[in-house]
């Protein structure tokens, strides 16, 4: 367990051109978010973080500014609740209004039986990875849209690629994530608006520690620094990582659905 | 040894109870954990504190403690890594104040362009704060600078049954005093401010010079602590009686011209068979950096990271000991007693099972920082010991006589095996230390050496 933080090393702090970006990271106490800002920090970016819990994001605030960000203001909410994107949408136009990149980095993963027995955690589980997750972009969308430029950026899940028996509400709140965000970016094309779909495959967070072989999934660290690398050029508009991962998916969806459906995982 | 813990573990498993594996650094012993709890963020950590059994609970940071002292077999191990937030740091005074998984390497990366470096720093980088706390770490320059424990300021520690405690110098500076080398059994440490100290850039002038028996390293260290603030020995334990090594020296440099570019390493894949490793590879490695070393240029400028740090290019380095791991074996032998020094390398010469990090050095005077600090005045030596099962114990026993008899002490960090009566003879202070621990933790280590409780 030990080798983990050494992984990833991280890039040297790169040019200016990133030096001015200003990001918004909608789920900033989610463990990839956390290293995804780091490296942010590192290269002097401006950052607002949005969360649920006050005092965490003041520790991560703290956290930021030492390792070199500009700027970092924060902003409680529970994005979950499509209520409150209003007031997150007012304070962004009041205090962060020339913002360029939104990441959305939040989600949830509940056990799938429970999501199977009951509705209401079925439904909760799309109402946080998809329907506030949508909606979020939505807005976000309409606001670049105007300005014609900036960068949507979501984090969905390898498990969004095809569907399984083990965690199939999870996989298809992510999955639905994925083609909305497909849609989005032929819609945004046009006017220069860029959107990524960022999907991890499975990475060693709080989420997944009950999981069977967590210690092998991959660090973090490694997969904040693909995304902040992501963020910060012009290609892909998909990210696997770590990047094994676009093979792997690439071979899973060509298994014929009749093989498919008789794996057991 | 190892497939009797892998059949326990094997058993534990089969029998339903969630088992993890966590190993030291030396993969030594092979220990079966209850469970592992990964805090995200400080204040989930009271909850586990009294949520937890009496004695059940561990502290582990990235596990570069090479024996038992950051296990707790059977029982449960808080893992402190992703409590890695720097909460401040105040680039006028050199002041960081860290919580207890921020790893050093994370320091130096934030604090060098800055002008600051740690005032104290082992041979990893990659410990963490937590780890550096609990054990009083020390480096090349303990003879000039003490121990790590002397540059924390203040702490504050989750403790189970009165909160958040926070210890300075005015403040309960009993259980600040206790809590460095504390072996992470007085709480979890929520946060530390630590001091660092000035440096012009990362470059180290650095210099090394070969020497040919204890008399001549002596001289060679009298004459360079007053003038280098780094020493070090690297020692060729398979030389026997005609002893040599290579004597490394350092002073940061003013140096700034270069630019400095951090390179990467390799990794070791898996554990490299047992049969790679024996006395005569080591011997040949041995003589081939003994050579490299007395006829290159003695004076350089070298970047920080090959100074102190030449092991962490390799990662997983320890994965050279093969699948059985290994043992370390550091003690400090008092400086008037250079004769136990002797007997000590003829042992291990006439053993046959030396290896390539034989590493030599004399501390200072300074106090120590903590109640169970391990550094004082003397020689201090740390050698590798692959696992051979009862053969490595038994040489490591004889070794023991050698310093329980000349007064000396062994280090808990790099420890599985001692007995509790050096334990006892090396720490007087551990029975003043029991009243300080938090009921709610324990460890391999400490029950081995002071019994199950």
């Amino acid at each position: 367990m030990s080798e983990s933080t050494e992984a990833g090393r991280v890039k040297p702090p790169t040019g200016s051109f990133f030096a001015m970006k200003k990001i918004i990271v909608l789920g900033a106490t989610s463990s990839i978010a956390l290293e995804v800002q780091r490296q942010l920090a590192r290269r002097g970016c401006q950052l607002l973080l949005v969360g649920r819990a006050p005092e965490r994001l003041a520790e991560i605030q703290a956290d930021l500014v030492v390792w070199g960000a500009k700027q970092v203001l924060t902003y409680s909410a529970d994005l979950a609740v499509i209520q409150q994107h209003v007031g997150l949408m007012e304070f962004c136009r009041r205090a962060f209004f020339d913002f360029d990149t939104v990441l959305l980095a939040y989600g949830s993963m509940r056990n799938q039986k429970d999501c199977e027995t009951s509705i209401e955690a079925l439904r909760e589980e799309l109402q946080v990875n998809f329907v506030s997750a949508a909606a979020l972009l939505t807005l976000f969308a309409a606001d670049l849209e105007r300005r014609r430029a900036g960068c949507l950026a979501a984090i969905t899940s390898v498990a969004g690629d095809r569907g399984r028996r083990s965690n199939y509400v999870y996989g298809a709140s992510k999955g639905a994530l994925s083609l909305f965000l497909q849609g989005l970016r032929s819609r945004l094309h046009p006017v220069g608006v860029r959107v990524i779909t960022i999907k991890p495959g499975p990475v060693q967070t709080p989420m997944t520690d009950h999981l069977p072989n967590s210690a092998r999934f991959a660090d973090p660290k490694e997969v904040g620094c693909d995304i902040a690398n992501a963020l910060e050029s012009r290609s892909p508009d998909v990210l696997y990582t770590p990047r094994i991962w676009r093979y792997v998916m690439t071979a899973v969806q060509q298994i014929p659905e009749t093989i498919f459906k008789r794996l057991a995982f | 040894m190892s497939g009797q813990a892998a059949a326990t573990l094997r058993r534990q498993s089969v029998s339903g109870l969630p088992t993890t594996r966590v190993l030291s650094w030396g993969r030594y012993p092979k220990i079966a954990h209850q469970y592992v709890h990964k805090p995200g963020w400080n204040d989930q950590v009271p909850g586990i504190l009294q949520a937890a059994a009496p004695g059940s609970l561990l502290p582990h940071g990235l596990g570069r403690s090479y024996g038992d002292s950051c296990l707790n077999d059977g029982r449960q191990l808080i893992d402190c890594r992703r409590l890695n937030r720097i909460l401040g740091f105040d680039e006028a005074s050199g002041m960081i104040r860290c919580e207890s998984g921020v790893s050093l390497s994370d320091i130096i990366d934030v604090t060098l362009s800055k002008g600051w470096f740690l005032s104290v720093t082992p041979g990893t980088r990659f410990v963490t704060i937590g780890g550096a706390v609990a054990n009083d770490v020390h480096g090349k320059n303990h003879h000039c600078a003490g121990t790590f424990g002397a540059y924390v300021r203040q702490i504050a520690l989750h403790r189970s049954n009165d909160g958040l405690v926070i210890c300075n110098a005015e403040e309960n500076p009993d259980m600040l005093h206790a809590t460095i080398g504390g072996l992470g059994l007085t709480g979890v440490i929520a946060w530390a401010d630590i001091q660092l100290k000035r440096v012009a850039g990362p470059w180290i002038d650095a210099e090394c010079e070969p020497f040919e028996s204890i008399s001549s390293f002596l001289d060679l260290s009298r004459d360079s602590d007053g003038r280098f603030e780094y020493t070090v020995a690297w020692l060729d334990c398979f030389a026997g009686k005609n002893l040599r090594g290579i004597f490394f020296r350092g002073n940061h440099s003013a140096d700034q011209g270069k630019d400095f570019h951090p390179r990467g390493g390799p990794r070791l894949p898996f554990a490299m068979p047992n049969w790679m490793l024996n006395r005569y590879s080591v011997k040949a490695f041995n003589k081939a950096y003994y050579t490299v070393h007395a006829y290159k240029e003695s004076a350089e400028v070298v970047p920080y990271d090959s100074f102190f740090y030449p092991l962490d290019r390799v990662r997983r380095w320890n994965l050279v000991y093969g699948k059985n791991g290994f043992l370390q074996y550091q003690c400090v032998i008092p400086e008037t007693r250079v004769d136990a020094l002797e007997e000590l390398l003829d042992r291990i010469a006439g053993s046959g099972m030396g290896s390539f990090l034989g590493v030599l050095k004399q501390f200072g005077s300074a106090p120590p920082a903590g109640m169970l600090s391990f550094p004082r005045p003397g020689l201090t030596i740390a050698l590798d010991f692959a696992m051979r099962g009862e053969r490595t114990l038994k040489l490591m026993q004889t070794l023991d006589e050698v310093v329980q008899q000349s007064g000396g002490a062994l280090y808990p960090a790099k420890d599985a095996r001692m007995s509790p009566a050096l334990f006892e003879a090396s720490f007087p202070h551990c029975h003043d230390f029991v009243s300080y621990i938090d009921p709610k933790m324990s460890s391999s280590f400490w029950r081995r050496v002071m019994g199950a409780r």
